[in-house]
């Protein structure tokens, strides 16, 4: 190391170092509603969780702007080995678990009116969605602690699975066709919502099946991670249904729906259309910056652990968040994440917004893009590609 | 004895270590790991994208 770049770690500060506790404010939503709405008696305010995220959130990114800053490599050791950041990510799970069991608590005998006990539940969901996030920025590192903690914040989502498939599917077909995560140019949410649940449950459950099966033991093993991180959920949901009666599991399992499908729509926007060339030995092209949508809105990205900063996080995922990276050459969302998921929600706007930003990436070369194989003909007719062989003229 | 490291993270593969966790048992040389073995750290490099270090007294 030079003496210039030690000189520029030394003086290089993170900005958004306090503003990475705003983390524990989406968990803490949900018991701020509960506050407002019992103090007050307006009923409304049970619905102020889904209010700020998807209303809030997307105002404050355009107010804010945007944040490409960028480390100095010379600073990435220190600041990776800065414990604080971690510290943000744990204090998650405690205000998680709070808003969970509370909200089960407030559910079953708090005495609400039905649309009320409806707004809680899409609340403790949109934070079980969070804690998903949460456990993607804890699943990919070394330690054992943030391995364990990762399947704990998946348990009231009840995708306990993502701990194998994200980081063993999901990472290695990244921008594929194979990928049931990576969304293609032409499928709408709902069309991607089942193939992503259904596919990545599926991986999850062969890629366990290989692996025990190498250590010659049965997929029916304890072992299994998929079995454990389950039954995590089990014992969690079990012991709620011990204490406030089995009335409390369709609450429970809606929030878990609201959360898991919150994940599946932000995988839709993350890699929307991109698709990794083979090279000619067979193999795909390493997953470059070119193959995930980024933002640099700084409110969202605090809110995720700079998960927009997802080309970074698939060329390095043992990174940590603090010290993800903005490319110029990655493609930009023209919204931050929070934004983007209503957008995702309304399949013409979305395809308004995103189709000419797939076709614009690849040089107006729809044969490049993923397209998705149901309405293939469709699109090549729409973009101006009938003829799918001219891309090896 | 034989040690590959990967290039995407830094993580090392001993065969005197092997990947048990994903049933690759200690003593596995690396050569008998198959094609698509991935880094059991960070999962986004295979077999072929590993390099050899230096082998270290077994
Ligand atoms: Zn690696």
């Amino acid at each position: 190391m030079t003496t210039q770049t030690l000189s520029e770690a030394a003086n290089w500060k993170d900005g958004k170092r306090r503003l990475w506790m705003m983390g524990v404010l989406w968990p803490a939503l949900p018991l701020i509603s509960a506050a407002l709405a019992l103090s007050t008696g307006v009923g409304l305010f049970w619905w102020l969780t889904p209010v700020v995220i998807y209303g809030v959130l997307p105002l404050l990114d355009k107010l804010v702007g945007e944040d490409t800053n960028n480390a100095p490599e010379s600073a990435v050791a220190a600041l990776e080995n800065d414990r604080y950041y971690r510290l943000a990510t744990f204090l998650f799970i405690p205000v998680q678990y709070l808003s969970v069991i509370g909200g089960a608590w407030l559910a079953v005998r708090g005495g609400l009116p039905v649309p009320d006990i409806l707004g809680l539940a899409v609340s403790v969901g949109l934070v079980s969605g969070a804690g998903i996030n949460t456990a993607h920025e804890l699943g990919h590192k070394r330690e054992n602690l943030e391995r364990w903690l990762a399947r704990i914040t998946l348990a009231p989502a009840m995708y306990g699975h993502f701990y194998v498939e994200h980081n063993r599917g999901h990472h290695v077909r990244v921008a594929t066709p194979e990928d049931p995560a990576s969304s293609r140019l032409g499928e709408s949410f709902y069309a991607f919502w089942p193939r992503s649940v259904i596919g990545s449950l599926t991986s999850a459950w062969h890629l366990e099946k290989l692996r025990l099966e190498r250590q010659g033991k049965s997929v029916w093993n304890w072992r299994n991670d998929n079995l454990q991180s389950w039954a995590m959920t089990l014992v969690l949901f079990g012991g709620l249904a011990l204490w406030l009666g089995p009335i409390v599991l369709p609450f429970l399992i809606f929030q878990g729906f609201i959360g898991f499908s919150l994940l599946e729509v932000v995988n839709y926007l993350e890699h929307y259309g991109l698709v990794r060339q083979k090279e000619a030995s067979g193999r795909y092209e390493r997953c470059k910056p070119e193959h995930s949508w980024n933002s640099n809105h700084t409110v969202t990205n605090l809110m995720l652990y700079h998960l927009q900063r997802h080309s970074d996080h698939h060329a390095n995922p043992m990174r940590r968040y603090q010290a993800l990276r903005h490319f110029e050459q990655a493609p930009q969302l023209p919204s931050g994440y929070a934004g983007m998921i209503v957008v995702a929600m309304i399949p013409p706007l979305w395809r308004s917004l995103m189709d000419k930003r797939v076709l614009a990436h690849y040089n107006g070369d729809v044969t490049r893009a993923n397209i998705h194989p149901p309405v293939r003909e469709k699109i090549l007719a729409q973009y101006g590609a009938a003829h799918p062989q001219s891309v090896e003229a | 004895m034989e040690r590959y490291e990967c290039n995407g993270c830094s993580y090392v593969y001993e065969a005197g270590k092997g990947d048990p966790h994903n049933g690759y048992p200690a003593g596995t040389p690396f050569s008998a790991l198959p094609d698509d073995w991935c880094c059991p750290d960070c999962a986004v490099r295979e077999k072929p994208d590993f390099v050899k270090l230096e082998e270290t007294p077994a």
